[in-house]
């Protein structure tokens, strides 16, 4: 029953998300798309593209979709998609709610203590290996391309490396840096 | 008092694009500013315990907040008033995605931003480098684990609770130097 399978999915990736939307999208990539070949890496990019130009947290976003991407692909009815995509986004924040109601009552005893201190610490630096990880599994020939010399290859490396620039070093905003790749990419591939 | 709450994050989740952080700001001037219910402090603390925790950042703000506001009816007005805009608004899209997506202006169209997508994700690995304190003694970490995630396809769910029984032994290490 693939919704039951959303559902226990989307918890597990949840409660092991730590630092931000960014962590939670190299989960999302792995069972989605590694583990339970929902959908292709091309059709998850489409939807990080869409979950980072809309409103809202990118978690919940990216959620929301891939719930119901991943039912409509079994070849389910759209309403039944509707409810992977609730499932989905209420499984992915319920652990971490009841995880913090918990925390939040020890909040003052258990603030500096040493331990929680160096895990934490250990914790921040794995998730930037985690999410590397996911940029370089998005890597692939349906999104960039044949490797060598031929129009898509070499637009998709130079729009990746612009992008890279503009919002690393000048934080440009991924709506704008989003929306402009779109116009290159219709105005390159029109002609 | 509820529905005031519901507002407020209905008003968060619904005018940010682009991640938790970019809520930030908002929040602060929403929370602490406009509706006084907390102070600076407490929102300081409360922002860096939820970007400890587990979760949705912004799912974990709201969280806090609405418990400590409106107890658990507040948690439940704060939580779905982040989230509805959201998955109301990423659900039009996804069924109307679906029917557009072989149109040719479409495709040519996401073959300029599947790229562009790629590099987004890559960006912030460098900047979050910087902010977790990623240095020459510690740097295999981060390589470790994305090689694990990538070459062998490691679940990123066991590394992270490798990472969480390492960090444990580290902290009581650590803590027992200092003693």
């Amino acid at each position: 029953m693939i919704l039951l399978e959303i559902f226990w999915t989307f918890l597990k990736i949840g409660i092991f998300t730590f630092g931000g939307g960014y962590s939670m999208v190299a989960l999302i990539q792995n069972e989605v798309v590694e583990k339970h070949g929902w959908m292709s890496a091309q059709e998850f990019t489409d939807i990080l593209a869409i979950s980072q130009m809309t409103p809202g947290p990118m978690g919940i976003n990216t959620a929301t979709y891939a719930g119901y991407t991943a039912v409509v692909n079994n070849g389910l009815p759209m309403w039944e998609g509707v409810v992977g995509s609730l499932l989905a986004s209420f499984a992915v924040i319920l652990l971490p709610v009841v995880a913090m109601l918990i925390v939040f009552r020890y909040l003052s005893k258990h603030k500096d203590n040493p331990v929680t201190e160096g895990m934490f610490r250990v914790l921040r630096v794995t998730v930037v290996g985690l999410i590397a990880a996911a940029a370089l599994l998005l890597l692939t020939e349906e999104s960039f391309g044949v490797p060598g010399f031929n129009l898509q290859f070499v637009v998709s490396m130079v729009l990746f490396a612009a992008v890279f620039w503009l919002s690393y070093r000048h934080r440009v905003s991924p709506i704008i840096l989003i929306a402009a790749s779109g116009l290159v990419g219709l105005v390159v591939y029109s002609i | 008092m509820y529905a005031q709450l519901f507002v407020s994050f209905w008003k968060i989740g619904a005018f940010t694009i682009g991640g938790g952080y970019v809520m930030i700001p908002l929040m602060e001037q929403e929370l602490v500013d406009r509706r006084k219910w907390l102070s600076r402090e407490d929102f300081m603390d409360y922002l860096s315990l939820s970007q400890a925790m587990p979760g949705v950042f912004a799912v974990n703000m709201a969280t806090c907040i609405g418990k400590r506001l409106g107890g658990m009816r507040g948690v439940v007005c704060a939580v779905l008033g982040n989230i509805m805009m959201p998955i109301a608004l990423i659900l039009l899209l996804a069924v109307f995605f679906r029917c557009f997506r072989d149109n040719v202006i479409v495709e040519r169209v996401f073959m300029g931003l599947r790229p562009a997508v790629v590099a987004l994700i890559a960006a912030p690995v460098f900047r979050m480098a910087k902010s977790a304190k990623v240095t020459w003694n510690n740097f295999w970490i981060p390589v470790v684990a994305a090689l694990l995630v990538w070459l062998l396809g490691v679940s990123p769910v066991l590394v992270i609770l490798a990472a969480i029984c390492g960090g444990l032994l580290y902290g009581w290490i650590t803590a027992k130097k200092q003693s």
